[in-house]
């Protein structure tokens, strides 16, 4: 999706504000709003690829007058009323009306340690070979859409070279959408700065990029 | 703690989102899908044991021990799970090392991703639009703002953090620390040399440090 998210090669933020000895946290409501976004993900009622699309259709202006766990927070009251964890109603009272629904999980202190530590890995069994190999040309698919997707706008329509065969796995446009994981192949991609941002930019420049086999094209 | 909005004080009125973080987490817990000593241990768990500390252990091994250099370039999940560093956000993990001729720098455009099983959470300034937007077209202004400045002929390397891999940087080891334990090198590894935006910390500066 075209959202604001999506800010490779943007211009006019400004400067980047630093900050020495900066704490992980600038005010009390921003731990709770991190660890309940942790402790929600963990329940296993959406995936990362969901909540990543539900932050990224916030409003573009909403998304970019926002702090940080302002946006995880208007994120996750937009999954929780869309898979009927909460209701509308509730989450403007503030109070329960409606019984609440059954989760796969609920966290309990003693089990934060093993869930951290185990993760979410997102690698799957290969089912087919890979198309491509390392050192192989591409060229990203021009595509615009409005499902969450992660090849973002700037290398699109763009030629490079795969460097890296990373194996298979969870594709997020699918299971964003609710359609299953469909795993798929990942590959490490390089591009030349020129062929992303023309001959202004800075020849020594190289980026890469993790990219599903959907997005690629033979060249 | 309680806020009493009948006098009158600078912030009368606690910020909206306050609030509604505050409200959330009562409905939340009301309707038993979390449970506030678990959110507790979360918090606790990130501000005191999983930060960038980690990181810096993982980069001083890998100066001192070639073994581990060897293995944590052919493998840096499983090396760096030699550390008892594993999980959440460091599932899938890649080592990049800049040398005299290459520099690598590591940013998500799209959100956040961010290796916090070796540098703990980002700083704001690594999630902000500034940083996002600016990294993959003008890295070399990026870095000017961190006060680095690379030679004109290094190639810059921009890891844009689109999948669930995520890059830790091994900054160049700094001269003069010839004979060095990993627990001293460590004090030189920045959280920013390890994302790019910073270089190892030379000894002259650490003195200043302490």
């Amino acid at each position: 999706m075209n959202g604001a998210q999506d800010l490779g090669g943007q211009m006019g933020f400004g400067p980047i504000e630093l900050e020495d000895n900066e704490p992980n946290f600038h005010a009390k409501w921003e731990e709770r709003a991190f660890a309940v976004t942790l402790a929600m993900g963990a329940t296993g009622t959406w995936n990362i690829d969901t909540s990543r699309f539900a932050r990224e259709t916030l409003p573009p202006a909403v998304y970019l007058s926002s702090s940080y766990y302002k946006i995880w927070t208007l994120g996750l009251e937009k999954l929780l009323v869309e898979s009927g964890l909460v209701s509308e109603q509730e989450l403007q009272t503030g109070r329960s009306l409606n019984p609440a629904k059954p989760l796969k999980r609920v966290v309990k202190a003693e089990d934060v340690a093993a869930v951290l530590a185990k993760g979410g890995p997102a690698n799957r069994p290969e089912q087919q070979p890979s198309r491509f190999k390392a050192g192989d040309r591409i060229r990203t698919k021009r595509m615009n859409p409005e499902h969450h997707t992660r090849l973002p706008r700037y290398v699109r329509d763009v030629e490079g070279t795969i460097e890296t065969v990373h194996g298979v796995h969870v594709f997020p446009d699918a299971n964003s959408q609710g359609l299953g994981e469909q795993p798929t192949w990942l590959y490490g991609v390089v591009f030349r700065g020129p062929d992303v941002w023309g001959p202004d930019c800075d020849p020594k420049l190289t980026i890469r990029l993790d990219l599903w086999e959907p997005y690629l094209d033979a060249v | 703690m309680s806020h009493d909005h009948n006098h009158d004080h600078d912030h009368s009125e606690l910020p909206e989102i306050e609030l509604r973080v505050r409200a959330l987490e009562t409905l939340l817990t009301d309707k038993g899908y979390i449970d506030p000593p678990a959110l507790d241990e979360l918090i606790e768990t990130y501000e005191t044991r999983i930060g960038p500390k980690n990181g810096a252990m993982v980069v001083a091994k890998t100066w001192t021990d070639a073994d581990y250099h060897a293995r944590l370039m052919a493998d840096a999940t499983a090396a760096i799970a030699e550390l008892g560093f594993t999980g959440r956000q460091g599932e899938h993990m890649v080592a990049v090392e800049n040398t005299a001729s290459t520099h690598n720098m590591v940013v998500c455009t799209l959100c956040s991703c961010y290796p916090w099983t070796v540098l703990g959470l980002p700083p704001v300034w690594y999630k902000s639009a500034p940083y996002r937007s600016r990294a993959v077209r003008d890295p070399r202004g990026v870095l000017a703002e961190f006060n680095v400045s690379l030679p004109e002929d290094t190639e810059i390397k921009v890891w844009d953090s689109t999948a669930e891999v995520r890059y830790l940087v091994i900054p160049q080891r700094p001269e003069g620390t010839e004979g060095w334990s990993e627990e001293k090198l460590a004090e030189l590894v920045t959280r920013d040399s390890m994302i790019g935006t910073g270089l190892a910390l030379a000894p002259s500066e650490l003195e200043d440090v302490a």
